[in-house]
């Protein structure tokens, strides 16, 4: 622990449209140490997946570009890397499991033959031992050996999701990034689903970036969480210190239009407005025009971040020094 | 009084024929909903809640059983009966995007249910209404000549609920009417279903798979599993005390952003079985910690009243 | 008072509401304009329609005209594409030929769009028997190739214009049904169609108000193709005799007059040739282009 694994620095990924560029990610900072779990949190269009696909280098390009930034992956910068280079990192060092595990899986393989695909593609191995290898992986998630055998329509949504994590997880990644990996699934899967993800992640000793919109999800398997809202990181935090001071008025409002069902409250206090377009952003901080807490400083700049402790840090004007306390 | 049955579900069922077997998609289930009241229908997916839902609005003709509003089958209705009906009887679905006929704006949308009743003679007065309307559900004026494609979800769920509660109707269906939707989103929908229930005195059956969202509208909660109703009865009870054991399983899976009451938490085994040529016993058997054999297996339960109000389908319940 | 209000709020959202609809149909426009082959296959059929409507304007001499001092002249700045073997302008002739080409070749189609997608509509909405009933009859004229069908009826009823739009118009009917058809089958499971249906529509109101505005793309699309196929069927008939009777200056006629002179006369077929090939490929790059306008599943 404490080592980093991967450290992002003032990552810009922008679309290219006609109406306009879109900055899906503008300029976030965000780090993971060895065997952490951060939880990206965000509705839609935050730029959650843009961020992730950016990690991969896999952003579509025309219309998206990775126009500024850094990716700092085991002490060197991904940016600077060749494709070739790239493709050796993914799937092998830094693995990906996408929402839909319907269709990220090709119908007309088995499930085995695509297991041991990515075993061969990334390790030296001939086929006997990636197939050994690939049972005991579908072990490992849980999945009877003889299923390997079979198609992937002959398996349930929770089970696909499964094999999409043994495939993840084959050639040991030290990163998986994980989006909305259980969002598909109905609860009683989904808790099955997260049990072996904790479960392989111990067994693993490997980081992974959880995306997710669920602020319940996350704080089951997470330790850090990072709040994203139009392309920017309002909030970074430990998951103790977010979920009992969440400090960024956006954070503040997702608390509180979530229905808990512990609690018997009558009427939820929604955040107003709605999530801007992107390529009409409001100038100064993207989320002044539904915060209740706003300044006129606000509308200038988009606020610089603030450390309230060493683990917790927030992009608001109420933390800034001098600003805040006056409006209190 | 809050005792008045505006609608009564009585041994409803709907079988599907697949080329693999009959498909129970809904099994003899029976409940009632009272006026004014929030009735919640949780279950995952494929446990035949949205069926029940299709059902009562009369797009899907059950296999057998009635159902009741206000003391009449509505599956014998003729024409006539069944246009003055389906006036009483709103619909909201899911899926915001695929609702809404994209050639139509706004205004066309909420209009068309004047149109079809014959509500206004002058169209002046139509008008006037449809922006009423859009005010009651908080869609500004701006919009009456926007499309579905310009429109968010969550205002596309508003043109939704406008359309439904147009009419005047007595009791809405609402099918899973935010879970497409984003969070913030979510809760704004959600508070207006709330103050439009109040305000129009509304009847709702809350059809969702979500138990906390659930659980923040409903008056009471009937929980469904693979065709079957397990479990009925308030929204605190089946928290608070949940007989079934799959409702235990349910409401310990959902993940609750709460550290504090992180408690311990059941891992069903297995997937949800297939609603097709179900066996004798009961449907949550092979998945159930708790089964006794061989009565599990080979009876089905049946729903019984353990506690006033509070329903289960289950041997073990007392 | 309150009607005054919402007038004004009516009046007030007018500007945005046209800048709204506009904006759907310049999206269209927008990718369509696109594709390049597109835009070319718009401009030559607005040549094509352009000579259509000012035939009397732009032909120099009439196109039945018969001059026999001038028979079979190649092509000179008197006759841009020479003379026949009648001593008639053979570009005056092109150009009135477009009328006729484009009004058969629309008509038919139009009146087999309107046939087919009626019978295609209710077979898709009804489903079931009905549907299994149409769709049988339906295979049954498919497998007649159209060019044969056209020919019986036109032999039975005689050659003439109306009978060959007649007789392309029953070839057409059944491939609209099945375009609108499918697209039918395919709406109908949408969910505004429930929607609708729990609001107490009728099936009639669900038809035409949901179901066919939402259908009508793929048969834009298909009209124009089949347009471009019917241009040259017609012809084709004509060629054989079977069509336009002289001296109707029909392009598929004149091919076929043209063919007794290729040896010394090449003007006489080679131009109602090209004539036709052009708006036909006009047709077809218009055709191309618009399905890629109009498919939903490119949209974003």
């Amino acid at each position: 622990m404490g080592n980093k694994l991967l450290e992002i620095k003032g990552l810009k990924v922008h679309y290219i449209t006609e109406d306009g560029t879109v900055p899906a990610v503008d300029g976030i900072d965000m780090e993971i140490e060895e065997g952490e779990t951060l939880g990206l949190v965000g509705e839609t269009g935050a730029g959650k997946t843009t961020t992730a696909l950016g990690i991969m280098n896999l952003v579509p390009d025309p219309p998206g570009k990775i126009v500024d930034g850094e990716i700092i992956f085991n002490g060197e910068n991904l940016r600077t890397k060749s494709r070739e280079a790239y493709r050796q990192i993914r799937g092998n060092k830094i693995s990906m499991i996408f929402q839909d595990p319907m269709t990220s899986l090709n119908p007309v393989y088995t499930v085995f033959d695509q297991l041991t695909e990515v075993i061969k593609l990334h390790q030296k191995v001939g086929s006997g031992e990636a197939l050994e290898r690939a049972k005991e992986m579908l072990a490992k998630v849980g999945i009877p050996q003889e299923r390997g055998e079979e198609y992937p329509h002959q398996f349930s949504g929770g089970m696909k999701q499964r094999v999409l994590i043994a495939i993840a997880l084959a050639c040991n990644p030290a990163l998986l990034i994980a989006d909305e990996p259980t969002t598909a699934l109905d609860v009683t899967i989904q808790a099955q689903v997260l049990e072996v993800m904790k479960d392989l992640k111990k067994q693993f000793k490997m980081a992974m970036i959880l995306i997710t919109h669920d602020l319940g999800v996350v704080s089951e398997i997470c330790e850090k969480v990072a709040i994203m809202y139009a392309g920017k990181i309002v909030e970074f935090a430990d998951l103790e210190s977010l979920f009992t001071n969440p400090s960024h008025p956006y954070t503040v409002g997702l608390f509180n239009s979530i229905p808990d069902p512990e609690e018997d409250v009558t009427e939820l206090t929604p955040i107003k407005g709605l999530i801007p377009e992107p390529t009409e952003l409001p100038p100064g901080c993207v989320f002044n025009p539904r915060c209740p807490d706003v300044m006129d400083i606000c509308k200038g700049e988009f606020p610089e971040t603030v450390e309230l402790s060493p683990t917790h840090r927030v992009a608001c004007y109420k933390y800034h020094k001098g600003i805040g306390g006056e409006n209190k | 009084m809050m005792e008045e049955k505006l609608l009564e579900v009585e041994n409803l069922q709907k079988i599907f024929n697949t080329p693999r077997g009959a498909l129970h998609a809904v099994d003899n289930i029976n409940f009632f909903v009272r006026k004014g009241e929030t009735l919640g229908l949780v279950g995952e997916s494929g446990c035949g809640k949205s069926t029940t839902g299709r059902m009562i609005v009369r797009l899907t003709q059950p296999t057998s059983g009635r159902i009741m509003f206000q003391g009449q089958d509505i599956h014998i209705l003729n024409k006539k009966q069944l246009k003055e009906t389906r006036k009483n009887i709103q619909m909201v679905f899911q899926d915001p995007f695929s609702s809404l006929n994209p050639r139509m704006s706004v205004s066309d949308l909420i209009k068309e249910t004047f149109d079809i009743h014959k509500v206004y003679r002058k169209d002046k007065e139509r008008d006037e209404r449809v922006l009423e309307i859009m005010n009651v559900v908080g869609l500004s004026p701006r919009l009456v000549n926007s499309y579905p494609h310009e429109l968010d979800g969550g205002r596309r769920q508003r043109v939704g609920i406008a359309r439904a509660i147009a009419l005047n109707p007595k009791c809405i269906v609402l099918d899973e009417p935010v879970s497409a939707l984003d969070v913030s989103v979510q809760a704004q929908i959600l508070n207006l279903l709330d103050r439009l229930q109040d305000e129009f005195k509304l009847t709702y059956l809350f059809i969702a798979h979500d138990l906390s969202v659930v659980k923040h509208v409903s008056d009471r909660i009937a929980v469904m599993y693979v065709g079957k109703m397990v479990e009925l009865t308030d929204y605190k009870t089946i928290f608070k005390e949940p007989l079934h054991p799959y409702s235990r399983a349910l409401i310990s899976a959902i993940p609750t952003p709460n550290l504090k009451k992180k408690k311990d938490r059941i891992i069903l085994e297995g997937d949800v079985p297939s609603p097709i040529n179900p066996g004798p016993g009961c449907r949550f058997y092979p998945r159930c910690r708790e089964r006794i054999d061989p009565i599990c297996k080979e009876t089905e339960p049946e729903m019984r009243e353990v506690k006033p109000g509070h329903f289960v389908a289950c041997h073990r319940a007392e | 008072m309150a009607a005054k209000t919402s007038d004004q709020a009516v009046a007030m959202t007018t500007p945005a509401a046209k800048k709204k609809k506009r904006s759907q149909r310049a999206e269209l426009w927008r990718r369509f304009k696109k594709s390049k082959t597109a835009l070319i296959g718009l401009g030559l059929l607005a040549l094509v329609l352009v000579t259509a409507i000012f035939a009397n304007q732009i032909a120099p001499h009439p196109y039945d005209g018969m001059n026999l001092m001038v028979r079979r002249q190649p092509p000179s700045a008197e006759y841009l594409m020479g003379t026949d073997h009648m001593g008639r302008c053979v570009f005056s002739r092109v150009v009135y030929g477009t009328r006729i080409s484009l009004v058969v070749g629309f008509f038919a189609v139009l009146l087999s769009a309107i046939a087919g997608g009626t019978i295609g509509a209710i077979s898709g909405f009804y489903g079931d028997k009905v549907d299994n009933f149409i769709m049988r009859i339906i295979d049954v004229v498919l497998s007649i190739p159209p060019i044969l069908l056209a020919i019986a009826i036109v032999s039975a009823f005689g050659g003439s214009l109306v009978n060959v739009m007649i007789a392309i118009a029953i070839g057409y009917t059944p491939r609209f049904a099945r375009v609108v058809r499918g697209s039918v089958m395919t709406i109908k499971e949408d969910e505004f169609i429930d929607a609708a249906r729990v609001l107490g529509a009728s099936d009639y109101r669900i038809i035409t108000k949901h179901i066919m505005p939402n259908a009508l793309a793929p048969v834009i699309v298909q009209g124009t193709l089949f347009v471009a196929m019917a241009i040259l069927q017609a012809a084709g008939l004509s060629f054989i005799g079977l069509g336009a009777q002289p001296p109707t200056p029909e392009w598929g006629a004149m091919l076929s007059t043209g063919q007794n002179y290729i040896r010394d006369a090449w003007w006489m077929s080679v131009f109602p040739g090209l004539a036709i090939a052009f708006t036909v490929l006009s047709l077809n790059l218009l055709g191309d282009g618009l399905r890629d306008a109009l498919d939903p599943r490119l949209k974003t």
